[in-house]
């Protein structure tokens, strides 16, 4: 629907966006009423949060009273459903999930999660961040209420993000940062806002930026995003082959192709993270190493940080082939193979 | 970057473990990778001129920094705490020298001079570092210093 896509910043922006709305629904109109959150409420995330969908609702509780739970992990890197009904109930306002682990590269089901959510009349907010650049999104099948995603995960720039809203919620949602261009009329006792998406974006636009991630989007549309995901797999399903045919490697994440995206983290027996990027490093093998901004699952699983490879439609099969010998590599350089 | 030196202080790293007796403690992260220690410092005497006794620390990181904890360890202990300052600050001026026009004086820095390597690799300097702030800030707080 028109007016459903709000420009922002980035993803992180735009999950700010909805979390501080829902501060300032407590001093907003009625119309605000089902954003407004206190003690008593709950907030639910999940223990794979990347922190931009885990630290805005920290701080949406402290601010209002309200109370945080989540979703912990099985041993393999899938979210524990178990207890979805108990956790997700009456009290719960908002579930915050993820539809790509930037870590585990888990796809959880979050249709499954927005179905018992929209039961208990919470609002569902998506980090689509690592599922919109790799895999056919379509809002309504997901049941979100609220996705947020980046330009420079997508061959888009720096810069831009979007955050997209079912129409009638962004409608009825107070604005998080005021100013130019979203006003309607301004007095000095007070003023009056613009209809969305304009209410959610004050001050002067990043045309340029917008117009780059335009091209991102036809781009990618033209190649396909079916395809685009077709691909990914081919590359996940070979790198955890070539990963776990080597001792000492451990995948942290999911083990199949099943409900799985393409990043691919692991540690290396007796070599830190840090360590085994490197060396893959100096061979021209780029991967990134740390907690990626998603802390609790390295806490999760007793580690301190992960090397990851992550793929998108420019990677082949011989970059994988590459990484695998990489780190064997940096086991004959550590002395640990 | 992966000196000999800097694999040898890996796999057998010096002064390891905390010690008693110390007067100043510090425990600081590296927030982009997770990399964390806990030093102590244990001075003999007052102010500047007091000397460095022990140094001991519990780390857990990368071979870069668990390596610089060691070597930083055995270049300040037995020094005065302003003559180890000034080491500090010539490492300090290695890190940043983005492996150009680095000319370090290896009687200064002795084996700390394998880390220079480091300095052109922006996202492990930190890592480098990480011990010898930690002894910074223990050393700052074992003289009462600290804020």
């Amino acid at each position: 629907m028109p007016g459903e896509i709000v420009l922002t910043k980035n993803a992180t922006e735009g999950i700010n966006l909805v979390a501080y709305a829902m501060s300032n629904a407590a001093t907003a109109g009625p119309e605000a009423e089902r954003f407004r959150v206190g003690p008593g409420d709950e907030v639910v995330v999940t223990e794979m949060e990347h922190h931009a969908n885990l630290v805005p609702w920290q701080q949406l509780c402290q601010r209002t009273g309200a109370t945080l739970r989540w979703f912990g992990l099985t041993d393999d890197g899938r979210l524990d459903l178990a207890e979805l009904d108990t956790l997700v109930n009456e009290r719960t306002k908002v579930v915050a999930v993820t539809h790509q682990s930037n870590v585990l590269g888990t796809v959880p089901p979050v249709a499954l999660i927005a179905e018992r959510a929209h039961r208990v009349g919470a609002v569902v907010v998506v980090d689509g961040a690592q599922s919109v650049p790799h895999q056919p999104v379509d809002v309504a099948t997901l049941g979100a209420d609220f996705l947020a995603f980046s330009g420079h995960k997508m061959l888009g720039p720096t810069g831009i993000g979007v955050l997209w809203g079912r129409h009638e919620l962004l409608e009825a949602m107070p604005p998080f940062i005021t100013g130019g261009s979203m006003i309607e009329v301004v007095r000095m006792e007070g003023s009056t806002f613009l209809p969305p998406p304009q209410r959610f974006e004050a001050g002067v636009p990043m045309t340029a930026q917008a117009v780059g991630l335009g091209a991102a989007c036809d781009y990618l549309s033209e190649i396909g995003m079916d395809r685009v995901r077709e691909h990914e797999e081919t590359l996940v399903g070979y790198a955890l082959e070539r990963l776990t045919e080597i001792p000492g490697v451990n995948l942290v994440g999911p083990g199949t192709t099943e409900a799985r995206g393409g990043a691919v983290s692991f540690t290396v027996d007796g070599i830190h993270p840090h360590d085994v990027g490197q060396v893959l490093d100096e061979l021209g093998v780029e991967v990134r190493v740390g907690h990626h901004c998603a802390w609790p699952i390295c806490r999760r699983y007793g580690i301190p940080a992960t090397t990851r490879a992550t793929f998108y439609l420019y990677n082949t099969l011989a970059d994988l082939d590459a990484l695998a010998d990489g780190v064997r590599q940096a086991q004959k350089f550590f002395g640990t193979a | 970057m992966y000196q000999e030196v800097i694999l040898d202080h890996y796999r057998n790293p010096l002064h390891k473990g905390l010690r008693e007796p110390f007067e100043g403690e510090a425990h600081h992260v590296n927030p982009t990778c997770g990399d964390e220690v806990t030093l102590r410092v244990h001075l003999e005497g007052e102010g500047q001129d007091a000397r460095i006794a022990d140094v001991s620390y519990d780390a857990m990181g990368c071979s870069i920094s668990q390596a610089s904890a060691s070597v930083m360890s055995d270049l300040v202990i037995g020094r005065s705490v302003k003559e180890a300052m000034a080491v500090g600050d010539e490492f300090l001026a290695l890190m940043q020298s983005r492996g150009r026009d680095a000319e370090p004086d290896e009687d200064v820095l002795e084996d700390a001079i394998a880390f220079a390597g480091v300095s052109k690799y922006p996202a492990r300097i930190k890592c480098a570092l990480l011990a010898w702030m930690a002894w910074k800030d223990a050393t700052a707080r074992a003289l009462g210093e600290a804020t």
